[in-house]
């Protein structure tokens, strides 16, 4: 049994950093990342942890010391978010390739311009093509839980993918909810350090990072696809382990009233509490409608998001990054689209645009949502454009 | 061309688990010209053997006896199979031990 | 003060295995078969994207035989600052052995240490990381093709400052970037230059470095056949001339002293090292006069640093 302690998202995720036992760090300042490494750099001040801290001069850098302390074998960290996760960006394509394990903590936040320092997904989804398993949390209990199930799965010798957990910025990162926090040595039972990727080591001589023409390049890609494919089995396995271990139960996908839903709204983060609010709202009037949270993004659930939305009539996909120039504008719709067409399902879908560089979600905002879900339900036609939920026209 | 390795085969993460396997590369076939030591003339100063870039000068512990009767303890000879044939050593040797002739095939 | 290397001290093991892709009479290949030697079997080498880097592992062939790592262009001093970092908390976590001695030493071009890479090996010198940082600068951007880096001299030519009308050769009046003044203005307790054509004193530099705790640089010049345009038996030639006119100066930095290794007591005009060299075919006597003085202002700053004329006159 852990101990109930009040704390912010950011302040979780250090208390399970630290409980994992992380021996190199590495973070620049950016917010509203910056609370974590503080934390953690309290915790090697007082002794509280035994790790190198280094202050790097960007982001850049952060992500390849982390790359080269993971080569040696060390168990590496980092977090950041938005134009540091943008600098870091070439990186983080090259460490999964590497395929070296880490946990990186994106404490999501908008991307510039114009430069703003508050929460929406565009800094996260921008990744979503660099191999990396990537998880979204909703509370900060999960945000600190995250951390401990992303070391068993990155370090899976199935796996052996980097892992970024994540949470809304300044909603998560600085609120503070009671979080339940575990002994070092449970979590480190749960998560055990072990040697099982190949490291740089002078009895053994290895070379990492070699070039790859074009008569190997592609079948060390057609790895990381397998690798991907294997982090969506450990998922299940370590989440189930977790529940036994913690009593905390987590999965993939989240489903609230989605039994005899007719519509519904699939999105992902802490957004989805102000969701499900408005639906329990809504079924008083009488609306079927219910709500899905996607927790895993990478590798993508696609079967269980198929499967538990196969029987509702309409869709709305709320997501909190814009793709101009794509047929949905946004990343998530676009993934659900996929999972449903290609399991051959009969459910129709239409987008939203929502939360962008901060702007919060009302109570409003998601009637809305719901009443253009009820309207669109039985139409001919539907928007192929996202309804931008929230703008100011 | 020999069937290359499929992706089950490989080392995941384009790892390299060989150290030194390039040997099996034969950069000796760069070559328009070739060195020839002169083991009569060499007075086994090293000096080839140190500036050599790719390490084809090799140093083995065998004895040579000069006809003029001077001793040595070690030999100099010429990896073929990976030098380029850039004449470094005959450069630099201080006794022009070294010719550099032409390659024939 | 130590017994003077001679040239029966460098060991016999080649580090570097033959069959890399370096062209013919590549200087780099002469520095790192020495590093390698000095720094011995026990060493990660890590690079960044350079000639070095992609003419010795090209998959599956690996020239190198001791673990290596290369991650992308402007990182080599901040991986390599990850990886002491791991072993260093590996040691005390009793993973790797506490009496293990590792070297970590990053080997990267000008380009990903003058430009690209300047940021990275900053800080690894300002955190005072145990990193041996070497530059080997063959004086531009050589494995894309020989394009003008932060180090290539005034005069030369190369693909991004051609010889036309208006252009000729890189144009800038400027003493070059002193990567060894960087390194100083860091206050690390080693930094030098060296040169592959002196590879007793490159051996000697490297396992003096390795042998102190702390971030240390060392600046080798490379002599590079088909970007300087010279013949491919004249590189280490060339990388002797650049010595004996006082282009390239070899001296050590430690703790607050400054040492010429290799003095020269009467100097050759620069001309004898340009004439080599097809990248600076097209110098008129004019420019070739410039370049001179630079060279003579520079041997003069290294001077009044030593106390003392190591580098003498110009002969003649």
């Amino acid at each position: 049994m852990g101990k109930v302690v009040p704390l912010g998202g950011n302040y979780a995720v250090a208390y399970a950093v630290k409980a994992c036992d992380v021996d190199v760090m590495t973070a620049y300042p950016i917010s509203p990342q910056t609370t974590i490494v503080e934390r953690l750099s309290e915790f090697v001040a007082n002794g509280e942890l035994d790790a190198e801290f280094l202050h790097v001069e960007s982001e850049h850098t952060a992500l390849s010391v982390a790359i080269g302390a993971a080569a040696v074998g060390a168990r590496a960290y980092s977090a950041t978010c938005s134009q540091g996760l943008a600098l870091m960006n070439e990186l983080l394509y090259i460490m999964s390739a590497m395929r070296l394990p880490m946990v990186l903590t994106i404490v999501n936040r908008a991307l510039s311009a114009p430069i703003n320092i508050w929460n929406d997904h565009s800094d996260f989804m921008s990744v979503q093509d660099a191999g990396w398993v990537m998880m979204m949390s909703a509370s900060n209990q999960e945000a600190y839980d995250e951390v401990i199930i992303g070391y068993r799965i990155a370090e899976d010798p199935r796996v052996l993918l980097p892992v970024i957990t994540s949470m809304d910025g300044y909603i998560q990162s600085h609120v503070v909810e009671p979080v339940e926090v575990e002994s070092d040595e449970d979590v480190l039972s749960f998560a055990p350090k072990r040697r099982t990727w190949y490291v740089l080591d002078p009895d053994k001589p290895v070379a990492m990072g070699s070039v790859g023409d074009p008569n190997y390049y592609y079948e060390f890609k057609r790895q990381q696809w397998e690798a991907m494919k294997e982090a969506r089995q450990v998922f299940d396995e370590v989440v189930v382990d977790f529940a036994k271990k913690f009593g905390r139960r987590y999965s993939a996908i989240e489903t609230y009233m989605l039994d005899d839903a007719e519509v519904a709204i699939v999105g992902m983060g802490s957004f989805m509490g102000t969701i499900k609010a408005y639906v329990d709202r809504a079924r008083k009037e009488g609306i079927k409608v219910g709500a899905l949270r996607v927790k895993l993004y990478r590798p993508f659930p696609a079967d269980d998001v198929a499967k538990a939305l196969s029987n509702v009539k309409l869709v709305g996909v709320m997501d909190r990054a814009l793709v101009p120039g794509s047929p949905t504008g946004g990343h998530l719709h676009s993934d659900v689209i996929a999972a449903i067409k290609q399991r051959g399902l009969d459910v129709r879908t239409i987008g939203f645009i929502a939360g962008l560089g901060g702007r919060l979600l009302t109570m409003d905002n998601v009637k809305q949502m719901v009443s253009a879900l009820i309207k669109y339900k039985d139409a001919r036609e539907l928007p192929k454009e996202p309804i931008f939920i929230g703008v100011r026209e | 061309m020999s069937a290359l390795p499929g992706w089950r085969q490989l080392p995941i993460g384009a790892v390299n688990l060989v150290p030194g396997s390039s040997v099996s590369y034969k950069t000796g076939e760069w070559r328009s010209l070739r060195p020839e030591i002169d083991q009569e003339k060499c007075i086994r100063c090293r000096t080839c053997w140190m500036y050599c870039p790719e390490g084809s000068i090799i140093e083995v512990d065998e004895p040579y006896k000069t006809k003029a009767g001077r001793e040595y303890k070690v030999t100099y000879k010429i990896d073929y199979d990976h030098c380029k044939g850039c004449g470094i050593c005959a450069n630099e040797c201080p006794v022009k031990a070294i010719s550099m002739v032409e390659e024939v095939i | 003060m130590s017994k003077p290397i001679t040239v029966w001290d460098l060991p016999r093991d080649e580090l570097l295995a033959p069959g890399h892709r370096m062209c013919q009479g590549c200087g780099a290949a002469i520095a790192f078969r020495h590093i390698l030697k000095a720094a011995g079997k026990d060493t990660i080498v890590v690079m960044p994207t350079c000639c070095g880097e992609i003419t010795s592992t090209v998959y599956p062939d690996n020239a190198w035989r001791v673990p290596w790592i290369h991650v992308a262009f402007e990182n080599a001093a901040a991986v390599a600052s990850g990886i002491r970092a791991g072993i260093e908390v590996l040691k005390r976590k009793g993973v790797i052995p506490k009496d293990r001695q590792i070297n970590v030493v990053a080997i990267g071009g000008d380009g990903g240490t003058f430009d690209i890479g300047l940021q990275a090996l900053s800080g690894t010198l300002e955190r005072g990381d145990d990193v041996l940082y070497i530059c080997y600068d063959n004086e531009a951007y050589m494995n894309t093709g020989i394009q003008r880096s932060g180090s290539t001299p005034m005069g030369a030519w190369t693909t991004t400052t051609p010889v036309g009308k208006i252009w000729r050769g890189e144009w800038r009046p400027k003493k070059r970037k002193d990567l060894v003044a960087i390194a100083i203005a860091h206050n690390v307790p080693y930094a030098a230059t060296a040169n592959p054509a002196f590879p007793l004193d490159l051996y000697a530099k490297v396992k003096k470095a390795l042998s102190i705790r702390g971030p240390k640089l060392i600046h080798v010049l490379s002599p590079c056949v088909p970007g300087w345009r010279i013949e491919p038996d004249k590189s280490v030639a060339v990388g002797k001339l650049a010595v004996l006119t006082g282009m390239w100066i070899n001296y050590e930095y430690e703790n607050g002293v400054y040492r010429v290794t290799t003095p020269v007591p009467k100097r050759k005009p620069v001309r004898e090292y340009l004439r080599l060299q097809g990248r600076f075919r097209h110098l008129s006597e004019e420019e070739i006069k410039k370049i001179q003085q630079l060279v003579d202002a520079e041997v003069e700053r290294i001077n009044k640093l030593i106390g003392k004329e190591v580098i003498g006159p110009v002969e003649g």
